[in-house]
């Protein structure tokens, strides 16, 4: 099959993910440097905020969104083999996005919508901003009908046959992609663009924080599934060995997909508009979507002591040491797994009603998402990007050893950047100020930890650029070399030759995530048009 | 009515769907360990509806409805009423109004190891409050009124931050409180926010 086409629409989607992601992080280094107050030359809080809210956005939605699509695109093409439905349409999606992305940029670089990526309203940023965070998931969502319109073509062409593991997981993060989309939709749709737009006068904040935190939950399964997805169908046989159980990785993807979504409560534990019982209810749920994590952690680590084991290791922990470290999938899944277990610690900490009031909005929340997403989750993204980016450019990787260098800087940047961030929130320091001014001794006791992460992130912003420069210098070095090796799935020890309906098709499970939807924030949502509420007018920050 | 067809055909679903779990390969050292998970996660949530049900902890989630936007009009969070108050009954009632970018009054004295409950409400956008190192902790969402009951066991001098962003004045926004030895804390003789002095 000739799949330059694809190949082409996998790269553009790869290099605005990146491209954005080497932005935001040098926007992170000086708002580590800004707000720890050491050059007083930087002091100035428009441009902090600026720098945040543009820095959210490019890591949390343009990195992700466009990472997610592309390596969507090249999953789908490569485990069905058959090419993209539709490309003009896919090429729509990626230009649409791509639009909406510029026209939020505008406003966000010029300090008009210094409204943090998760919009806050009553305060009210520039109606572009708005209009282009709109465009981007619209632009998703082209990819979904894509993903889920060649999975069903799949299925009806080879009846009966299981769907190839890596395509069903992309198909179930597109679902879920949808879901979780459609409550900042109807935030931004029918709450945000109106009022900047003037055509509404008042909102109601605590419905949009209810609307906002039906997003809020499952995005971060959004962003998290393409790094199971390589748990899952790269590593293994990376490592040598074969994918612990086809099954439970297919129930994983399921419970991780229908879970995300009825928790979102737990972003509004210290909320006064919603009411207890709902907050427990979600609460529950989110002890719930642990267990495909613990069942994940499980598949993974066996997997990779079969792998071990077959390439000779002995003992009850020598497998560990003959696994091929070198190879940057496998020395990527083993630090992605460290930094989830800390950050699934911490996790579990904010889950906890009792043990959350202490961190709430405290330097502690940053810290736990700057582990679990930028540490777990995009090394995991790097570790993909080394492994598609010689089949994409049909070229060989640049330098191996600088790869394993820039994945190892990551781990440890991260490491020293978000420990310190962690023990700040500890120590009472709010989230998302821009200077220490507080007149109180607690303050003094900030500074080392704050020094530390000005350190950390240092280290990270190298790692970035070898990052970039390392996929660059693949694609536009003029080698003569050329690489012809195709993508390998993982084999599952015991190879699936068929399976239950449910195991194998989405159909049933949207309707259980509709169930548990209307069950979750029917009420929660409704409860604003029976009560007699006071709505905010916009304010200007 | 005929219950019995679709008794039958749900029993049917239902024994279909449990052969097909059991056809399913789960290997046992994996069965045992997804044993374990659920057994970890059980007892997570265990604790907390019982903490939630028998021991009332639970996060303010009072769903009580204000105008923000006339607080100014409002008896209860009238100039006059902020700050501490205790009725005939003993009971301690914090009235305190968020706005950017402060929380008012400036200052207040509160006894320790005494039940103290906060009401918090905001005059503008959306903020949080939080006094460091303890669980005085909540959202303040304009709209609502955010009801807190809790307890400081240690005395001393706690700076009461923002802790939402609410606008380039955010790292501005902090107040301050005073946690007195129960012993040596008076109740205010009327209402606190009059005397000029608390509120340079």
């Amino acid at each position: 099959m000739n799949d330059a086409e694809e190949r082409k629409l996998a790269l553009s989607h790869l290099w605005v993910a990146f491209i954005a992601f080497i932005v935001a992080c040098f926007m992170g280094e000086y708002q580590v440097l800004e707000r720890s107050g050491f050059i007083p030359a930087l002091d100035s809080p428009s441009a902090y905020f600026a720098s945040v809210s543009t820095h959210g956005v490019l890591m949390a939605y343009v990195l992700t969104t466009f990472f997610i699509m592309g390596f969507g695109y090249y999953i789908a093409t490569t485990s069905l083999k058959q090419p993209v439905w539709n490309k003009p349409l896919a090429w729509g999606g990626f230009w649409l996005a791509l639009i909406g992305v510029v026209l939020a940029a505008i406003p966000l670089l010029t300090g008009k919508a210094s409204v943090l990526y998760t919009f806050y309203p009553p305060v009210v940023a520039h109606a572009a901003f708005y209009i282009g965070a709109t465009l981007l998931v619209v632009g998703s969502w082209v990819w979904c009908v894509i993903m889920l319109v060649m999975f069903v073509q799949w299925k009806k062409a080879n009846t009966g046959q299981p769907v190839p593991l890596a395509m069903f997981a992309t198909t179930m993060n597109a679902l879920l992609w949808l879901w979780t989309s459609a409550g900042v939709a109807l935030e931004v749709l029918f709450q945000l663009i109106p009022l900047s737009l003037g055509w509404i006068d008042t909102l109601d904040p605590g419905l949009s924080r209810t609307l906002f935190a039906w997003t809020l939950h499952p995005i971060v399964y959004f962003w998290l599934i393409p790094a199971y997805i390589a748990f899952y169908v790269f590593v293994p046989k990376q490592a040598g060995g074969f994918l612990f159980s086809d099954e439970m990785a297919r129930l994983a993807f399921i419970v991780l997909a229908v879970f995300a979504l009825p928790i979102g409560f737990h972003h509004l534990y210290m909320d006064p508009e919603q009411a207890k019982g709902w907050k427990l209810l979600h609460g529950i749920g989110t002890f719930v979507v642990t267990l495909p994590t613990l069942v994940t952690g499980f598949t993974v680590i066996a997997s990779l002591e079969i792998a071990g084991r077959l390439r000779g290791g002995k003992g009850l922990f020598g497998w560990i040491g003959s696994l091929p470290w070198t190879n940057t999938m496998v020395l990527s899944v083993i630090l992605s797994l460290l930094m989830l277990i800390f950050g699934g610690f911490g996790g579990v900490v904010n889950a906890s009603y009792a043990m959350n009031g202490m961190i709430h909005n405290t330097a502690w929340v940053p810290g736990h998402f700057h582990l679990i997403f930028a540490g777990t989750t995009v090394i995991m993204y790097f570790a993909i990007a080394y492994y598609l980016w010689p089949m994409l450019v049909k070229k060989p990787l640049f330098s191996s050893s600088m790869a394993l260098l820039q994945l190892w800087t990551w781990f440890i940047g991260m490491s020293i950047l978000t420990t310190p961030w962690h023990v700040l929130g500890l120590l009472g320091q709010p989230r998302r100020i821009s200077t220490v001014v507080y007149n109180s001794l607690l303050t003094l006791a900030w500074k080392p930890y704050e020094f530390m992460m000005i350190f950390g992130g240092l280290i990270l912003l190298g790692s970035a650029c070898l990052f970039i420069y390392n996929l660059a210098k693949t694609q536009f070095n003029a080698s003569t070399e050329v690489f012809d090796g195709e993508i390998e799935f993982a084999e599952p020890i015991h190879a699936v030759t068929s399976l239950p309906e449910w195991l194998n098709d989405f159909k049933i499970w949207n309707k259980v995530i509709a169930v548990l939807m209307a069950i979750s924030f029917g009420y929660p949502i409704l409860q604003f048009f029976i009560m007699d509420t006071y709505e905010s007018s916009s304010w200007g920050f | 009515m005929q219950t019995e067809p679709l008794k039958a055909k749900c029993g049917q679903v239902f024994r279909n769907f449990y052969a097909q779990v059991q056809a399913i390969h789960i290997d046992q050292l994996e069965l045992k360990w997804i044993t374990i998970s659920m057994l970890v996660i059980a007892l997570f949530v265990g604790v907390i509806t019982i903490d939630a049900f028998f021991h009332g902890v639970n996060p303010p989630s009072k769903v009580e409805t204000i105008d923000s936007a006339s607080l100014h009009l409002n008896k209860e969070f009238a100039e006059d009423n902020l700050g501490v108050q205790v009725d005939d009954k003993g009971v301690i009632t914090i009235r305190m109004v968020a706005g950017r970018y402060s929380f008012f009054p400036k200052h207040i004295d509160v006894p320790a190891e005494t039940s103290l409950t906060f009401r918090w409400v905001s005059m503008d956008v959306l903020h949080g409050v939080h006094i460091p190192m303890t669980n005085m902790s909540t959202m303040i969402v304009p709209g609502y009124v955010a009801e807190i009951t809790t307890t400081f066991p240690k005395p001393g001098e706690y700076p009461v931050l923002c802790n939402e962003y609410c606008g380039l004045g955010h790292n501005h926004m902090w107040s301050n409180i005073s946690v007195i030895a129960k012993e040596d804390w008076k109740a205010p003789v009327k209402s606190p926010a009059k005397g000029g002095s608390n509120n340079e």
